[in-house]
């Protein structure tokens, strides 16, 4: 047992879903308790969805747990096949029905005997897998029972475009900013002359996924959905993927120039050297901020950066290569796929940080005291105790990290939006240090009143304090009290301030 | 499709309809009892119900935690009770609490924890009181899961009032409670307990509308800590606040011998006045002054009247609330269609139901269809074909409904609204006309902007 108050990613059940109901006319039906589909609040709340969320339950009550479901799931499935007429109903398990150990293989199995559509048993354990790990292999479940089947009825289309082709793999229904990623990477692939074969899960129908061979190759914008698929489709078709984020101008070009190299594997030659210069330099304002004198400022400025996998690489990225910033340390809630994460922000930061316990994360940002926070809406709250301001870069998130307005974080857009959220967090920042510097409100109290420590500040020292700007006020009171202790001296003098300057 | 009848209708259906979890109930309890950890005994599907459902409280230090179930608590590779020792000991260590809630879940009822075997053990060892409540969704909706806790919280009752040992324990409040049940026993021979959760100023509000009659309650269950649970003697009066409370109300005539007053519940003026008067007719009070009152109020939210006059209405239901809201409603002046509901506890709402019969005929309008275990598809198919002027629904059909040209009221905001007695009844129009007003003001976007086709 463990105890715990907050999770950053979900149980499995919502990562199958969110597939599930990211795609066209594909059903879900949950073998879950009264309660527990709370996912049909979150998406009819959170992407303020006009449609029902294609979910129901078939609800285990106490009769099941004494007699079995026998033919409640089977005849709940068929009940779906007709009123709502799906292409696929995917059966899902959830905790309850996990420990319940019914042969929901052979239900899913009895059920598409009888329906005219197809019926998928998803594939996920509950206690080993979470939210992000079970929609990644849901989505490759799918593709390959379409594909599989397609195979044997010879549907398969293998044929290429005539022109090169794409097609994204893991933009997916409550996804952080998934929509206005996929405008941008529609853009960014028109503009290489790249047309978009498919886009799953969010918008397609499974009977397309037998066209996703067409496609000259895959691109994976998210590392945390659709690399299973990517994986199997190169394997089984041959097919070449691009797992670049494109998020921030440095990966945007490391994007580019994989897509280049792979089009130059398919003997399809192009060089889009222009394109990057002409993109860097005027479309996205970003690389001339970083240059701007307003970017100076935040040079060695101090941040730390907690989030998902893609996200929170990508930021730590941006800011340390792209803006100067002093990332003091990185981290991230995805245990699970520590190798990958290590390695792509080794050089950004010494400190990299795995955990999934947000007092932990809390602890860390309180003794290390950035100037910015940027992490999921729990850091923010966490920043809100702690007075430092925080830009929201990954889930979870709140209904205000799905905003109306175009805010990608991917592509050239993507660069600005992130630009001005980076800089926004650090001026709101410096506002506030600026106003307490000349005065403008008076509230942060005096060394003695919150001086826990049994370190003794002189009257004079105390002044000399308060003329340090606020910003660095605690840095300075925090640093004089750690030297003072270690030189085991009882009572700071101005004297000692000084000497604890010159030494640390 | 409808019954036109001169009776209620009662029916059932599939139970297939979406509410919360009954473990929602922490979120307000442990607010009202405030010397109390809840700790709910279950898996991430209830933390990330918990989390999400209840915003931004999660951030406020809430005394409330998971334990969260991992694989080899499901497989008994870890001891239950060493594992809920190690967990309370770090509770009682870091929060100090005076009493703690476990709740249990659908994981373990089905692994079979045996809960209720493990707190008196744990109770006497680490000198805490565990209170077990099974708010588990195999059994039970929504607000049932405060019923449960206060079936629960009933045993612990005191039987007779006795004089703490521990000094530290709130003299002042124990005082207070001594000196209001003196008064009691003054005034009425037989104490009275209320009970049901409501936040302190309504409760207060309600006390004091009985006091004018002269009726004093002797205490309140849950009171605001747990330490000042109400005395409850054989034959004592009981009597409920909420349509969701039967096993309360079970618990407190079973097995602690109590006097259930059945009575309408305190929603809305009618409700409020008719639930006084129950109470004084048992106390062989008669009440001053209540008519004028009732008229007063019905007065003051004219305006509102006049906005929800001939509007129809569908409870989808998902909260146990919906039969004293039809009532009320109804006798505001609106036609009520359907009345989902959860659970129908006949008996315990009998007077409830009565009153619903009486109003239906003194406003001369349709009898509704009460419908348990409601089916949700089966409803949004009737729904499209009544096309109610205001539908009563979970969060999880609002917008869609909207989408579709159809006003909704989410039906949550009743639970965790002040809707009780007789100042509270503007805040209940409120709710209710709200999307009423706001489309009106809409009107002149093209409704076209934003609704969809409804799928035939």
């Amino acid at each position: 047992m463990k105890l715990a108050y907050w999770m950053y990613a979900g149980p499995a059940h919502i990562g199958t879903l969110r597939i599930a109901s990211s795609f066209n006319n594909v059903h879900a039906i949950m073998h879950a308790p009264l309660g527990d589909d709370y996912f049909n609040v979150m998406r009819s709340m959170l992407e303020r969805e006009r449609d029902f969320t294609p979910v129901t339950a078939s609800i285990v009550d106490r009769h099941v747990l004494a007699r079995g479901s026998r033919e409640k799931v089977v005849n709940n499935i068929l009940r779906k096949d007709k009123e709502e007429r799906p292409d696929l109903i995917v059966l899902t398990p959830t905790c309850t029905s996990s420990i319940l150990q019914e042969d929901l293989h052979n239900f899913a199995y009895r059920a598409s005997l009888e329906s005219s559509a197809d019926v998928l048993l998803a594939d996920v354990n509950h206690y080993r897998v979470n939210e992000l790990q079970a929609s990644d292999r849901t989505l490759e479940q799918i593709v390959r029972f379409y594909l599989e089947k397609a195979c044997k009825k010879k549907t398969v289309h293998f044929k290429k475009t005539l022109k090169p082709s794409v097609n994204i793999i893991g933009v997916v229904g409550l996804g952080f900013h998934n929509q206005h990623d996929l405008s941008e990477l529609r853009r960014l692939f028109g503009d290489l002359n790249i047309s978009i074969n498919l886009v799953i899960p969010e918008g397609s129908s499974v009977h397309d996924l037998c066209d996703l061979p067409c496609a000259w190759f895959n691109c994976v914008p998210y590392r945390e959905v659709g690399m299973l698929t990517a994986q199997y489709l190169q394997k089984e078709f041959n097919m070449p993927f691009v797992d670049v984020t494109p998020m921030g101008l440095m990966k945007i070009t490391n994007f580019i120039r994989q897509v280049e190299n792979v089009l130059g594997t398919l003997e399809y030659s192009v060089n889009y050297d222009m394109y990057i210069d002409t993109q860097t330099r005027f479309i996205s304002q970003s690389a001339w901020f970083s240059r701007s004198i307003d970017c100076q400022n935040l040079t060695g400025k101090t941040a730390v950066v907690f989030g998902d996998l893609t996200h929170a690489s990508s930021m730590a990225r941006i800011l340390h290569s792209e803006m100067g910033v002093n990332v003091k340390w990185v981290g991230t809630y995805c245990k699970y796929d520590a190798e990958w994460f290590r390695n792509e922000v080794s050089d950004i930061s010494k400190k990299i940080v795995f955990s999934e316990d947000h007092a932990v994360i809390a602890k860390l940002i309180k003794e290390t005291d950035p100037a910015v926070i940027f992490g999921t809406q729990m850091e923010r709250h966490i920043g809100k105790k702690l007075g430092i301001p925080c830009g929201v870069i990954s889930s979870p998130v709140h209904i205000q990290n799905f905003p109306l307005s175009y805010r990608p974080f991917l592509g050239y857009e993507g660069t600005n939006q992130i630009a001005d959220l980076i800089y926004n967090s650090f001026t709101l920042g410096m506002e506030d240090h600026l106003l307490d510097l000349f005065g403008g409100h008076d509230v942060l109290s005096s060394p003695q009143a919150d001086n826990i420590s049994s370190i003794k500040w002189s009257q004079e020292a105390i002044l000399e304090l308060n003329k340090i700007p606020g910003f660095v006020r605690k840095t300075v009171k925090k640093n004089t009290e750690f030297f003072a202790s270690q030189q085991l001296i009882d009572v700071i003098t101005v004297e000692t301030m000084y000497l604890a300057k010159e030494k640390l | 499709m409808m019954n036109i009848t001169d009776q209620l209708t009662f029916e059932c259906e599939t139970g297939n309809y979406h509410t919360f979890c009954p473990i929602s109930c922490v979120s307000w309890l442990y607010q009202k009892i405030k010397d109390s950890f809840f700790l709910v005994i279950g898996t991430k599907t209830c933390g990330y119900f918990l989390q999400n459902a209840m915003g931004v409280m999660i951030f406020a230090e809430p005394r409330y935690a998971m334990a969260e179930l991992e694989e080899a608590d499901i497989s008994a590779q870890l001891s239950d009770y060493g594992e809920l020792k190690r967990l309370c000991l770090q509770i009682k260590r870091d929060r100090h609490p005076g009493v703690i809630f476990w709740i249990g879940t659908c994981t373990t009822e089905i692994i079979k924890m045996d809960l209720e075997g493990l707190a008196p053990r744990l109770e006497a060892e680490i000198g805490v009181p565990i209170v077990v409540a099974r708010a588990n969704g195999l059994d039970y909706a929504f607000t049932q899961g405060e019923d449960t806790v206060l079936a629960s919280m009933a045993q612990r009752c005191p039987r007779k009032l006795v004089v703490s040992k521990n000094p530290t324990s709130n003299m002042d409040s124990w005082m207070s409670r001594k000196k209001k049940i003196r008064n009691t026993i003054q005034k009425s021979s037989v104490p009275l307990i209320v009970f049901g959760s409501l936040t302190d100023s309504i409760a207060d509000q309600l006390s004091s509308e009985l006091e004018t009659q002269g009726i004093y309650v002797s205490g309140w269950l849950p009171s605001k800590n747990y330490a000042d649970l109400p005395v409850i003697q054989e034959g004592s009066y009981v009597v409920g606040v909420n349509p969701f409370l039967s096993r309360t109300a079970t618990a407190l005539m079973r097995r602690r011998k109590a006097k259930l007053i059945s009575a309408p519940f305190p929603i809305g003026p009618d409700g409020t006045k008719a639930w006084i008067e129950k109470i004084c007719s048992i106390f062989n009070v008669t009440p001053k002054g209540l008519q004028h009152r009732e008229e007063k109020v019905w007065n003051n939210v004219s305006d509102y009247l006049e906005l929800v006059h001939g509007k129809s209405v569908f409870f989808m239901g998902d909260n146990l609330l919906e039969i004293s809201l039809a009532r009320f409603l109804i006798r505001c002046g609106m036609v009520v269609y359907e009345i989902g509901i959860p659970y129908m506890d006949k008996r315990y709402q009998a007077a409830e139901l009565e009153l619903l019969e009486k109003t239906c005929r003194y406003m001369d309008t349709m009898l509704p269809v009460i419908v348990e275990k409601p089916d949700n598809y089966n409803q949004l198919e009737r729904i499209h074909e009544l096309k109610p002027d205001l539908v009563i629904t979970g969060m999880a059909y609002a917008n869609p409904l909207e989408a579709r040209g159809i006003n909704t009221k989410w039906s949550v905001e009743f639970t965790f609204s002040q809707i009780h007695g007789f100042m509270n009844t503007k805040e209940i129009l409120q709710l209710v006309t709200k999307p009423l007003i706001r489309n009106t003001t809409l009107k002149n976007l093209s409704p076209a902007l934003y609704t969809t086709q409804i799928k035939s």
